[in-house]
């Protein structure tokens, strides 16, 4: 399971690479303009990816007080 | 006396009282004071880690940003998301390294791993180089605070004297346990305050989020995007990337690691920190409502942004509930500066002219220092002028000189010799400074392209420090190999 930590590359492409295709005002997504809609999205996304990344990573259990 | 002051007096009695109460029933030998006793959980950890994330900067810098700016804000909530993603496989090597050698600051981890008291003595400078500027940035806020928020009643430099003999006064107390106290009252208040700033503004001014950005963008075309020139999408991408790597490189942040209870706790934090960033947005929020508002305010003066708009919507005892909650985010991260550079000077700089100091010695000393630094700390603050920006700017860029040397220490055989670590260092942070002090960046640099000169400058520093440390360690690793083989 240990290439699911992987999936951390996922918010750098996204924050990182991501802006290049989003950086427009229009439209509007959750009343923000789109660029900023982009960014919020993917921190909301990245915060999951982490769970999902903690709940498979065996360290935590070995970890365990 | 106004409606306004009692709510900022009741905020500075406040943290006095959390941070004394905080050291009660423990012996605060060195571990309990510079890092609880390695047995902070989840909680507190959270705590300490987001100080960082809620200080005077970002209170008046963040609103500022976006007030003066525009979208080139959007980037401190970029690269702190990716600095927590980082954090989930970078700071439980750090954490059980630490605890498994008795480490307190991040000097003794350099120092530790590179079997290099002149590393260690090394980073310790870079460390208190950049931590003052910041100490310095927390008190002039505090100032500006209590100054607007007062409505004039208590100057600033009464406000910067009182508020620095609080935070030295819990800080030699309680340590940083005094911190984790103070932080829980802070985050409380700073998370139901910006929120109902960051939704009540944009409504009563705008009717909502999407009408106010819509008249941004009908008013200032193009203010909620990156330009396409200047601060422009390759701007972003190299300084989100550039301060991620840099972000933990903070002393303090650093430090904060060790009072983790497991490496679990750590982990934790890594899922939690990016969501709770979010309350950055409703900071930008009050910046973009504010700049149709109250426009006008240049240079400097943009950091004023949001409390000029609260002075003109609330009445004053509610301007006072705004401004107590500046006063915590000056002091909070303040105590943490405070007692980390005080533990640098302390266990780095003088254990290493007198190796034969005890701990005991050390944690008496350490303590001392701390009103030592906020007197620095203040005669700055009230007497510095432009220099202390331009230090600051200089002092992150510092700080993420380490990250190759460091993330390198972390692999099982360690590239980087002693040698490769403490010339890359130096040769990244001469290159800071030299930039820096000249003012020297890509745009004067003609035949570059133009996304290239787009690129934060800081890039070139951590190039420099990475081509310096190979090559010195390669040279070095040669003489080196059978000591170094011995020492795997």
């Amino acid at each position: 399971m240990r290439s699911i930590r992987w999936l951390a590359v996922v918010p750098f492409l996204a924050l990182i690479v991501g802006p290049f295709f989003v950086n427009r005002a229009t439209p509007f997504v959750l009343g923000l303009p789109l660029l900023l809609a982009w960014i919020v999205v993917w921190i909301i996304l990245t915060s999951l990816i982490m769970a999902v990344i903690y709940a498979t990573d065996p360290a935590n259990r070995e970890d365990e007080p | 006396m106004n409606g306004a002051l009692p709510f900022i007096i009741a905020a500075a009695l406040l943290a006095l009282a959390l941070g004394f109460l905080a050291s009660r029933g423990k012996d605060m030998n060195l571990e309990q004071w510079t890092v609880g006793g390695r047995g902070f959980g989840a909680v507190f950890v959270f705590l300490l880690l987001a100080g960082e994330i809620y200080t005077t900067f970002t209170f008046l810098g963040g609103s500022g940003f976006a007030y003066g700016k525009g979208a080139p804000a959007y980037y401190i909530l970029a690269y702190g998301t990716l600095a927590y993603v980082l954090s989930y496989f970078m700071l439980p090597p750090i954490w059980r390294y630490a605890k498994k050698n008795g480490l307190y600051s991040q000097s003794d981890f350099f120092a530790s791993k590179y079997d290099s008291p002149t590393l260690g003595v090394i980073v310790a400078i870079v460390d208190i180089v950049a931590l003052i500027p910041y100490l310095v940035l927390q008190f002039k806020g505090l100032g500006i605070i209590v100054d607007v928020a007062g409505y004039g009643s208590i100057s600033p430099t009464v406000a910067i004297w009182i508020g620095a003999i609080i935070v030295a006064a819990y800080v030699m107390v309680s340590g940083v346990h005094g911190s984790a106290w103070t932080a829980v009252a802070k985050d409380g208040m700073i998370l139901g305050i910006v929120i109902f700033l960051g939704i009540y503004l944009p409504y009563h001014y705008y009717g909502g989020l999407e009408p106010m950005f819509a008249a941004i963008e009908h008013a200032k075309p193009g203010f909620t995007v990156l330009a396409p020139h200047g601060e422009s999408l390759w701007w972003f991408s190299s300084t989100v990337l550039l301060t991620a790597l840099g972000f933990y490189m903070w002393p303090h942040s650093f430090g904060s690691i060790y009072t983790a209870r497991s490496a679990t706790v750590i982990r934790k934090n890594a899922i939690v920190l990016p969501l709770y960033q979010l309350i950055l947005l409703f900071v930008f929020f009050v910046g973009f409502a504010a700049t149709l508002q109250v426009p006008g305010l240049t240079g400097p003066h943009i950091d004023l942004a949001l409390f000029k708009l609260s002075v003109k919507t609330f009445d004053p005892w509610f301007v006072g509930v705004i401004g107590a909650t500046g006063v915590l985010t000056a002091l909070v991260p303040g105590s943490m500066i405070l007692m980390t550079a005080a533990t640098l000077i302390a266990n780095n700089l003088y254990r290493a002219a007198n190796p034969a100091a005890d701990d005991r010695q050390v944690s008496r000393i350490a303590k001392l220092l701390v009103p030592v630094v906020a007197l620095v700390a203040v005669f700055f603050t009230l007497k510095g002028g432009q220099t202390i920006v331009a230090l600051l700017l200089m002092g992150y860029s510092f700080v993420t000189q380490l990250f190759p040397s460091l993330v390198l220490s972390l692999a099982n055989r360690n590239f980087a010799t002693r040698e490769g670590a403490a010339a890359g260092i130096i040769a990244g942070v001469a290159t800071v400074a030299a930039v820096s002090l000249t003012g020297v960046n890509f745009h004067s640099l003609h035949w570059l392209p133009a996304p290239v000169q787009d690129f934060n400058i800081g890039i070139v520093a951590l190039a420099v420090n990475f081509i310096v440390l190979v090559v010195v360690s390669v040279a070095t690793r040669r003489v080196e190999a059978p000591a170094g083989a011995a020492a795997e």
